[in-house]
This record gives structure tokens, C-alpha cells and sequence, in this order.
């Protein structure tokens, strides 16, 4: 049988409440927490030092917003799949978003179901 | 101009749709008032968004620091800090903000949410002008959205 390694993942947000909650309700996907960042900056230097697979992101934060970090992460790793979870709902936000890199969209606030199908549909999504 | 209804609309559903979806449980709507003299009372915690262009002034969102802990519990957290508290409010005003983008598009240029901690001795709403109070009740606590803008 082959063991598949599970892929890791990273938490962006500026909200603390808002880490512990993703990191708490993806438990039950076939994701390994890497580590968390309050802030665009902080979450390059972590993807560097951990090389996650998945990364799911806020978009406004200090030092360096969500949609400038996708960018970033995409151009260290062109197969990083990034969720972008953010309160911004309109349109316009998440086009930006995907036009950077980003593979889905979930609007805060969400239930750990809505969460965990929005995991899975990015996994489905990039064959994993 | 005055502000319409549907304006007013658009941040209580925000506020109350962050009390469903987050908490899984929801809010109701209290009579929304006037204030036409003084400023509107603040609570313990309060979440402020600045808004500019077709209107100017701010949204808030107050509640206090046992109604917090209940929504922090609701969440899952388990830290009821000050840090998380002030956290909570800023993520409620954050949703309000959110919605208001999506429903008002760039006629409306809003500011990242500022938290205010404390009850005293802060002027959130802007000096002569008018706040409409919308009491947002939920289990045994309320809190309150207020809307100042011209």
C-alpha cells in the first residue's frame, strides 16, 4: 500500500480568533498544520522556512495585504494552492485575488463545513 | 442626502449575518432610535469602520465584554483575553465593512476596522452629527450598530 504523505498546510490572517478557528476545523481534512502568520510579511518568511502545499489567506492585513502575498507565494512556488478567506465579498476582490494566483474564495464568516468543502474543492480541483 | 433604508439595511444584515453563520445562532433586531444630541454610548469592546466618498462618517458596532465571552465560547475558543475580545469586534466590524463593499461597491471608500477598548472618555462618532442606534440582541445580551454618516 503507499503511504501518501499529507500535504501542508499554512494559515494567513490578521485575527488570531480567525487562525485558531481554520486551524481547528480543518482537522478533519488530509492537512497537516505547518504554522501561522499574522501578516503578509511574516506568512513569506514562514513559506520559505516550511514549504506548504495549501495556504489559506486573509486579504486585509498590516505590513503586506493579502492579494501583494499571493502574488509572492505563487512566485515561489507556482503549485501552491492558496484559498483566499476573506470578509471582502464583492466581486471585484475576488477576481483580483484569482488573477494573482489564488485557486478559491470563501467569505467570512463561515461554518467548519463550509470550510472543509472549500478545502476539498481545491484539493479535487488540483487532483490531489 | 439622507441616508436610506436600504443603506441601513446593509450593515445590520452584516452584523446579523456574522452572529448566524459564526455563531450558528442567530441575532434579532431591536427598534432602531435616533440620537440627535450627544453622542451615542459606547460599550467595553467596540469595532469602528471610517467611511468616505458617497458618505462620510463611521459604523460601529459596541458590545460588552460578557456578551464577547458567550460569542468567543460559540466560536470554540477557549482564551477569553483582552487581545481576543478586542480581536472579536474588530472581526464583526470587519464583516460589516465587508458587506457594505460588496453592496455599495467604490461609491463608498472604506477604512480597515480600529477597535476602541474601554467606555469612557472616547468620541467615536464625529462632533454635531446624528447616529441611528440599532439594538442587536442575542441570547440574554445586547449590543449596539451605530450608523453616523451624513
Amino acid at each position: 500500500m503507499n503511504a501518501v504523505a499529507p500535504l501542508k498546510l499554512m494559515i494567513v490572517d490578521d485575527s488570531n480568533i480567525m487562525r485558531r478557528k481554520i486551524e481547528r476545523s480543518h482537522q478533519c481534512s488530509r492537512l497537516n498544520f505547518v504554522g501561522s502568520a499574522g501578516n503578509g510579511k511574516q506568512a513569506v518568511e514562514l513559506f520559505r522556512r516550511t514549504e506548504p502545499d495549501v495556504v489559506t489567506m486573509d486579504i486585509t492585513m498590516p505590513e503586506m495585504d493579502g492579494i501583494e502575498c499571493v502574488e509572492q507565494l505563487v512566485a515561489m512556488k507556482p503549485e501552491v494552492l492558496i484559498l483566499v478567506i476573506s470578509a471582502l465579498a464583492d466581486k471585484a476582490t475576488a477576481i483580483e485575488a484569482m488573477k494573482r494566483g489564488a485557486n478559491g474564495f470563501l467569505c467570512k464568516p463561515f461554518t467548519d463545513r463550509q470550510l472543509t468543502d472549500a478545502l476539498d474543492e481545491l484539493l479535487r480541483g488540483a487532483g490531489s | 442626502m439622507t441616508m436610506t433604508k436600504v443603506e441601513l439595511e446593509t450593515f445590520v444584515e452584516g452584523t446579523t449575518h456574522y452572529f448566524q453563520t459564526a455563531a450558528n445562532q442567530a441575532a434579532s433586531v431591536g427598534s432602531p432610535y435616533l440620537v440627535n444630541e450627544g453622542l451615542p454610548n459606547i460599550q467595553e469592546y467596540t469595532g469602528v469602520i471610517t467611511i468616505a466618498g458617497k458618505r462620510k462618517g463611521v459604523v460601529y458596532f459596541t458590545a460588552s465584554r460578557p456578551m464577547l465571552t458567550v460569542l468567543l465560547m460559540r466560536l470554540g475558543e477557549t482564551d477569553m483575553t483582552h487581545e481576543n475580545m478586542c480581536d472579536l469586534v474588530g472581526e464583526v466590524a470587519n464583516q460589516i465593512s465587508g458587506n457594505a463593499r460588496r453592496d455599495f461597491g467604490n461609491q463608498f471608500m472604506i477604512s480597515v476596522p480600529r477597535v476602541v477598548a474601554g467606555s469612557q472618555g472616547e468620541h467615536v462618532t464625529p462632533p454635531n452629527t446624528r447616529s441611528f442606534v440599532i439594538p442587536i440582541n442575542w441570547r440574554s445580551h445586547s449590543a449596539q450598530l451605530v450608523v453616523c454618516l451624513d
